[in-house]
C-alpha cells in the first residue's frame, strides 16, 4: 500500500452555528493519486478544499500531512502551505508583477532559493505549458487559459507534495478549458498527487483515480470513475448525473410548459 | 479641573448667541447649495453639449474652481467686486455668490458624469416600451441620476458647511465672530474662555457635519449593494 | 494697473508664497505619514487603536480647518500649551490631511481583492511578505487619484493660515488692501501667486492619473 500524503478524519466546519457546511468528512489520498470531487453547488466541496490548506479554520477533526498533524498549528501553517499547492478559479496572478516575477516571488522569498536556479526552473516549466514567450508579459495581457496555466506553474514551482485545484476551468471560455485540462492530465501522468474540484464530468472521468461525490456537507459516494459514472450506488448521485443530461430533462418537461 | 471657566459658555445669552452665529453660516451654506443644485443641473446638461467652445469654457471654469482656494475667491468678490461694481456687498452676499460659483461647478460635473454613466440601452429600452422622451427622462433617467449623485451631493453640502467657517475672514458676523466677541468681553472674568468657546464651536461643526457624512457613506454602501 | 506697485511688491509675494509652500510641504509630509500609519492600523484592525483612528478620522473630516487652527492657536495656550503660528499651521494641516490621506490609502487597500491574499497564503507567504509584495504595490496604484486630489486640496487649505497671524499670501494681500487701497493689484498678484503654485501641481496630477489609468492592473 502506497504512502498516505494527506489524511483527514472527522472534519467539521460551519460558517453559521447550527448550519454545518462540512459534516464529519474523513478522507485520505495516497502518493500519486488523483481524486476528483464533484457535487452540486453549495455542497461544500470548495470549502473542503480550502480547509485542506487552512484558508478556512475548522471546527473539529484531525488533518495530517505525511503523518504530521496540522489542524491546530498556528505557526507551522505557513510552512505547510508551501507543501500544499493551490490553484483558484479566478487564477489570481498578482497583477502588479509580470509572469516571471509571479513565478519566482514565493520560491525566492519563502523558500529562500537562489534566484538564478528558480528562473531556470521557471523557464523549463513555462516551456512545458507553452508559455515561454509570455514570461515578460503582465497577467492582463494574457488570455484566461494562459493565466490559468501560469497559475498552475506558480504552484508547481514550489515543489508541492500535493496540489489542490478549485474549479480551475469554471471561469474559462469553452475553447480554453481544453488547454488547461491538458496540462492537468499531463501532471497526473507524471505522478503528481492532486485533489480536484470540478464541474467537467468528462475531465473527471479522464483524470481521476477515484471520484468523490459530495452533497450537503457529506461524502455521499466514492469509488472508481468507471463505476461511479456508469453505475452509481446512490440515488442522489444518479440524479446529479442525470441533471447533466439535457435530453431527459427536455423530454420530461416539454409537456408542462 | 473645576473652575476652568467652562461656565462662560452658558453665562447670559452666550450660548444662544453662538447658536445664532452658527445659523448665519448654515444659512449661507444652505442657500448656496440650493442655488448650486438648480444651476448645477443646467451646467451638467451644458457640459454634455458637443461644442468645442462650450467644452473649453467648461473645462476652464472647472479648473479655476479646482485650483483656486475658496478664500481667494471670497477675497476677489468681496474686495474686487465692491470696488469695480460700486456695490458694497455684504460679506454674506459675497459668500453666497462664491459658494454658488463653486457648487455649480461641482454639481455640474456630478450631473455630467452621472448622465454619461447611464448606458444607452436604458434610453432605448424606455423607447422600446413606448415611452415618450419626457417620460423616459422622468421615470427612468432622472431617478437613476439622482440616486447615483446623492452621496457626492451630500458630501458637497458638508464641505460647504465646513467652508462657511471662512466667511469670518471677510467680516461676516457668524459663529466664530460671536465667539471672539464673547472671548473679548469676558477677558477678565473668564481668561480661559478661548479654550471653551473654540472647543464648543469645534464640536458644533462636528455635530452638524457628522450625520451628513454618515448618511452619505450609508447611501453609498446601499447603492454598492444594489449593483 | 499700477505696475510700479506690482513690481515693488513682487518680492513680498514671493516670500509669502515661499512660506505657504514651506508649511504645505511639512504639513503634507506629516499628513502622508500619519495617513499611512492610520490606514495600516485600520487595515489590520489593530484592537483599540483601530477604533481610536476611526474616531480621529471622523472628527478631522467633519470639522473645518479654520476652527481646528483657532482651537490650537487661541484655545490651547489657555490650557498651558503655547504653539507658534508655524507649528499651529503645520499641526493643523497634518491633523486635517492625515485623515484624508488615510481614506485615500484605505480606498486602495480595500480595492485589492481578498483572493489575492489567499493566493499568496497558499504559496506559503507570511502576512508581512504579502503586505509588502502583493497588497502595497496594488493599493498604491489605486490610491493615486485620491492622493493627488488631496495634495491639491491641502495646498488650497493653506490659504486660511493668515487667520493665525501667519504672514502668508492672504495675509499680505489683506494688508496691502488695507494700507494702500491697491485692491486690483494686490488681488491680481494673489491670484497669480496661487496659479503659479497650483497650476503645475494640478497639471502634474492630471498627467500622472492618465499614466496610471493606462498602466492599470485591471484584467
Amino acid at each position: 500500500m502506497a504512502e498516505k500524503v494527506l489524511e483527514v478524519e472527522h472534519l467539521k466546519k460551519s460558517f453559521v452555528p447550527g448550519e454545518p457546511v462540512l459534516n464529519d468528512i474523513s478522507f485520505s489520498i495516497e502518493k500519486g493519486e488523483v481524486v476528483v470531487i464533484i457535487g452540486p453547488s453549495g455542497c461544500g466541496k470548495s470549502t473542503f478544499l480550502r480547509c485542506l490548506n487552512r484558508l478556512e479554520n475548522i471546527d473539529a477533526g484531525t488533518m495530517k500531512l505525511y503523518g504530521e498533524n496540522y489542524e491546530r498549528e498556528k505557526r507551522k501553517i505557513y510552512e505547510l502551505r508551501e507543501k500544499i499547492g493551490m490553484v483558484f478559479q479566478s487564477y489570481d496572478l498578482f497583477p502588479n508583477m509580470n509572469i516571471m516575477e509571479n513565478l519566482i516571488l514565493a520560491p525566492c522569498k519563502v523558500q529562500k532559493r537562489k534566484r538564478e536556479e528558480v528562473i531556470k526552473e521557471a523557464d523549463q516549466l513555462l516551456k512545458r505549458v507553452n508559455l515561454y514567450d509570455k514570461k515578460n508579459d503582465y497577467p492582463r495581457q494574457l488570455s484566461g487559459g494562459q493565466k490559468q496555466r501560469a497559475a498552475i506553474v506558480r504552484a508547481l514551482i514550489m515543489h508541492p507534495q500535493i496540489l489542490l485545484l478549485d474549479e480551475i476551468t469554471a471561469a474559462l471560455d469553452p475553447e480554453m478549458v481544453r488547454e488547461v485540462l491538458q496540462v492537468v492530465i499531463e501532471l497526473a501522468k507524471s505522478g503528481m498527487t492532486m485533489v480536484i474540484v470540478t464541474h467537467e464530468l468528462g475531465f473527471a472521468k479522464a483524470a481521476a483515480d477515484r471520484v468523490i461525490f459530495m452533497d450537503k456537507g457529506y461524502i455521499v459516494e466514492e469509488g472508481a470513475p468507471e463505476q461511479f459514472f456508469e453505475n452509481p450506488y446512490t440515488d442522489r448521485a444518479k440524479r446529479f448525473l442525470e441533471s447533466f443530461n439535457y435530453g431527459t430533462v427536455d423530454k420530461q418537461d416539454r409537456g408542462q410548459i | 479641573m473645576q473652575d476652568m471657566g467652562i461656565d462662560v459658555l452658558f453665562k447670559g445669552t452666550n450660548f444662544l448667541r453662538l447658536c445664532q452665529g452658527l445659523w448665519v453660516t448654515l444659512r449661507i451654506a444652505l442657500l448656496s447649495m440650493a442655488f448650486s443644485l438648480v444651476l448645477g443641473f443646467l451646467m451638467g446638461m451644458v457640459m454634455n453639449v458637443r461644442n468645442r467652445f462650450v467644452k473649453a469654457f467648461c473645462r476652464f471654469y472647472l479648473e479655476i474652481v479646482r485650483i483656486m482656494p475658496q478664500l481667494v475667491l471670497l477675497f476677489l468678490v468681496y474686495f474686487g467686486a465692491a470696488k469695480h461694481l460700486g456695490i458694497d456687498f455684504s460679506g454674506e452676499y459675497a459668500a453666497v455668490i462664491v459658494f454658488t460659483f463653486w457648487g455649480t461647478a461641482e454639481m455640474g460635473d456630478l450631473v455630467r458624469s452621472a448622465l454619461v454613466s447611464i448606458p444607452k440601452h436604458q434610453y432605448e429600452s424606455g423607447y422600446a416600451i413606448g415611452l415618450k422622451k419626457r417620460q423616459v427622462y422622468l421615470y427612468i433617467i432622472i431617478p437613476q441620476i439622482v440616486r447615483r449623485m446623492l452621496p457626492s451631493t451630500i458630501n458637497l453640502l458638508t464641505r460647504m458647511i465646513k467652508t462657511t467657517s471662512l466667511v469670518v475672514l471677510i467680516g461676516v458676523v457668524e459663529v466664530v465672530k460671536v465667539g471672539k466677541q464673547i472671548i473679548d468681553s469676558s477677558r477678565y472674568t473668564a481668561p480661559a474662555a478661548a479654550l471653551w468657546v473654540y472647543g464648543l464651536i469645534f464640536i458644533m461643526y462636528f455635530v452638524i457635519c457628522f450625520p451628513f457624512s454618515r448618511l452619505s457613506t450609508l447611501i453609498e454602501k446601499r447603492y454598492a449593494e444594489y449593483k | 494697473m499700477d505696475t510700479v506697485f506690482i513690481k515693488a511688491h513682487v518680492p513680498m509675494y514671493a516670500e509669502a508664497a515661499g512660506l505657504t509652500l514651506y508649511i504645505a510641504f511639512w504639513g503634507i509630509l506629516f499628513s502622508i505619514t500619519a495617513g499611512f500609519i492610520c490606514s495600516i492600523i485600520r487595515y489590520f484592525k489593530v484592537p483599540f487603536l483601530s477604533s481610536a483612528v476611526g474616531c480621529y478620522i471622523e472628527v478631522s473630516r467633519n470639522t473645518p480647518l479654520l476652527i481646528q487652527l483657532f482651537f490650537l492657536y487661541f484655545g490651547l495656550p489657555k490650557a498651558g500649551v503655547v504653539l507658534s503660528s508655524e507649528s499651529c499651521a503645520v499641526i493643523g494641516l497634518a491633523f486635517l490631511g492625515g485623515s484624508y490621506m488615510a481614506e485615500a490609502f484605505r480606498t486602495g487597500l480595500d480595492n485589492v481583492s481578498h483572493i489575492q491574499t489567499e493566493a499568496a497564503l497558499s504559496l506559503g507567504m507570511k502576512k508581512r511578505q504579502i503586505f509588502r509584495y502583493i497588497i502595497i504595490p496594488q493599493a498604491a496604484a489605486d490610491s493615486v487619484p485620491p492622493f493627488c486630489a488631496n495634495i491639491i486640496f491641502l495646498i488650497k487649505e493653506t490659504s486660511v493660515f493668515s487667520a493665525v497671524a501667519l504672514a502668508d499670501l492672504m495675509y499680505i494681500t489683506k494688508d496691502l488692501i488695507g494700507i494702500y487701497y491697491n485692491t486690483d493689484e494686490a488681488l491680481l498678484m494673489l491670484v497669480i501667486s496661487y496659479l503659479i503654485i497650483l497650476l503645475p501641481v494640478s497639471m502634474l496630477c492630471t498627467f500622472i492619473e492618465r499614466r496610471m489609468r493606462f498602466a492599470g492592473y485591471g484584467d
